[in-house]
């Protein structure tokens, strides 16, 4: 506890989101979302299916483009340059310049199937940052015995079982050295066996101070290690604050009926 | 096989106390009797036919590797390969413009298909040899200037014929291709920073392979053929070839088996490397690559050495 309000005391926002709108067409996702991740914090975002949490979070690396309001990374507007009170939309090779400082982990891993684990950790860093092939396969062999996995360095994703995939899709997103991690349902697809490792893996992450958005369902995840939790239903948000009040006393009636079902 | 043999050695004096295996009288399929016995009655007289017709067969040997029939199936070679590298080349660009955001360049590619696909490459054959009737002079600026008719080659006609035909439908096969591979793993690779070109090259185009390489192997198989078309616009390719020596040396059916057997003898060899290229772009996709057909013989040749088989 000590440790979350010290880490709240020195920090600035990674994520500021301001009156955030997505549609899909006639189909409005988000409603105007207003939240601020703080640097170095773990972020949950909980809510029933279809509530605009992984939207949300894919709009944070431009994966989806926000319709209207403002959203930023780091202090910088994501999508969008702005001059004077014009906006101008960011080239291709921008946008790639600016996802290369967040990683991302997807719920179904979306491993590179023709590639072994350790080739998928170290390609983006060859082809983006144009490291040396000797450096990343060194650092993409650390990477790998982080996540409990050196012994699998050769095999091919299909080889791998989902949570060994995941921790290896972990694994590919730190080897960019980014100073934000998105987590967008990591464990979902996963055996309630092979969970855990995963999640050991996140905490792990979360105690070295990466500053980590987690889209997830896994309430005692979010009670542990999350410092923030945010509960969002119909495309708003319903309710925010340490995840340890909310879950334990969530104040509004919708959150209750949520999490009577989850818990 | 020594250590083989004392392995299996062991077991042999204490077998295995199993479950008794079932012995029961298995079924009867005397309609596969009957339906054998018909098949091979239909083949023998086939082939009883051929025996009696007045074919020369002696004249098939004499000719196979006669240097006329050489340079014919060389030339066939040459006008398969560059054909195809016109068709890959223009049906990727084509694939690319098809899938492009750009309405222009996608209902040029789509106009470019709907036209290449519609029109039996015969007809294109014979009009790219007949342009000449219509344009006198071939006019690229500073560049090239001559007469059509010098111009356009045999083998050039037969290469524009043959190869933007095929670029409608290799485009096609690539755009499947490239459709097949998982959204996922576009995404998974632009949140890595990569760029579209790099994407497409490093993550999409080699997944889309598995999907390509298949019906690709099928189109060159097939251009193989299609090539015999050439011999109505005088490139003297293999049909060309076998059907001049079969008018002059009087031997014309036999000059058409010969031809049958070379184009037969062509496509088998190029199923070889389309097993082996299948199985390269497979790698990944299935938990162990299947075996090349000299490690099935290996296996089976060894099995065959030990009874018990599996040690091998």
């Amino acid at each position: 506890m000590t440790a979350n309000v010290t880490k709240s005391d020195s920090a600035t926002a990674m994520v500021k989101s301001e009156g955030v709108h997505k549609s899909f067409g006639p189909v409005e996702v988000l409603k105007g979302i207003d939240l601020e991740v703080k640097s170095g914090e773990v972020f949950c975002l909980i809510g029933p299916s279809g509530s605009g949490k992984s939207t949300f979070l894919r709009c944070i690396n431009h994966l989806e483009k926000v319709t209207s309001g403002r959203l930023y990374v780091d202090g910088e507007l994501v999508g969008y340059r702005q001059k004077g009170d014009k906006l101008y939309e960011l080239k291709d090779s921008e946008v790639a310049l600016k996802r290369r400082d967040i990683g991302m982990v997807f719920q179904r891993f979306n491993l590179f199937p023709h590639m072994t684990a350790v080739e998928n950790i170290m390609e983006a860093p060859i082809q983006v940052k144009g490291a040396k092939k000797s450096d990343s396969r060194d650092r993409a062999l650390e990477l790998l015995e982080r996540v409990g996995l050196s012994d699998k360095a050769k095999n091919y994703p299909s080889q791998l079982s989902g949570g060994q995939q995941q921790r290896v899709a972990i694994a590919r997103a730190l080897a960019m050295d980014p100073k934000l991690m998105l987590f967008d349902e990591p464990t979902s697809a996963l055996d309630p066996e092979l969970v855990g490792d995963v999640l050991d893996v996140m905490r792990d992450l979360a105690e070295s101070g990466m500053t980590m958005v987690v889209v997830t369902h896994e309430m005692g995840f979010a009670r542990e290690v999350g410092d923030s939790l945010v509960f969002m239903d119909g495309g708003v948000v319903v309710e925010s604050g340490n995840p340890r009040d909310v879950l334990t006393d969530p104040q509004h009636e919708r959150t209750k009926s949520f999490l009577s079902k989850v818990l | 096989m020594t250590v083989d043999n004392d392995k299996t050695a062991g077991p042999e004096d204490t077998p295995p106390a199993g479950p008794e295996a079932i012995k029961a009288i298995p079924v009867r399929h005397y309609g596969r009797y009957v339906s054998a016995v018909i098949a091979i009655a239909l083949l023998v007289s086939v082939i009883y036919a051929f025996s009696q017709g007045k074919i020369n067969w002696g004249a098939i040997p004499d000719y196979f590797f006669d240097q006329r029939v050489i340079d014919g199936v060389l030339k066939t070679l040459l006008l398969t390969a560059l054909s195809m590298v016109i068709g890959i080349g223009g049906g990727i660009l084509l694939a690319v413009m098809r899938l492009s955001k750009n309405p222009v360049t996608s209902s040029i590619a789509w106009f470019y298909i709907w036209f290449f696909r519609g029109t039996p490459v015969l007809v294109q054959l014979v009009v790219w040899f007949n342009l000449g009737l219509v344009f006198t002079y071939i006019n690229l600026g500073p560049i090239y200037k001559d007469y059509w008719s010098s111009f356009m080659t045999p083998l050039l006609t037969a290469l524009l014929g043959l190869g933007l035909n095929e670029a409608a439908y290799m485009a096609e096969i690539c755009r499947a291709g490239l459709l097949s591979v998982d959204e996922g793993q576009t995404e998974a690779s632009q949140a890595l920073g990569m760029s579209h070109s790099r994407t497409l090259r490093r993550i999409v185009i080699p997944q889309a392979m598995r999907v390509i390489v298949p019906p690709t192997g099928n189109e060159v198989i097939n251009m193989l053929k299609t090539t015999s078309l050439v011999a109505v616009i005088q490139y003297s390719e293999l049909f060309r070839v076998t059907q001049d020596i079969g008018q002059t040396s009087g031997a014309p059916v036999e000059m058409l088996f010969l031809a049958a057997a070379w184009y037969l003898l062509l496509t088998s060899v190029f199923s070889v490397g389309q097993y082996y290229l299948e199985r390269y772009y497979a790698r990944g996709s299935s938990r162990s690559l299947p075996p090349t057909p000299f490690q099935k013989i290996k296996a089976n040749v060894l099995s065959l050495g030990s009874p018990r088989g599996g040690n091998a």
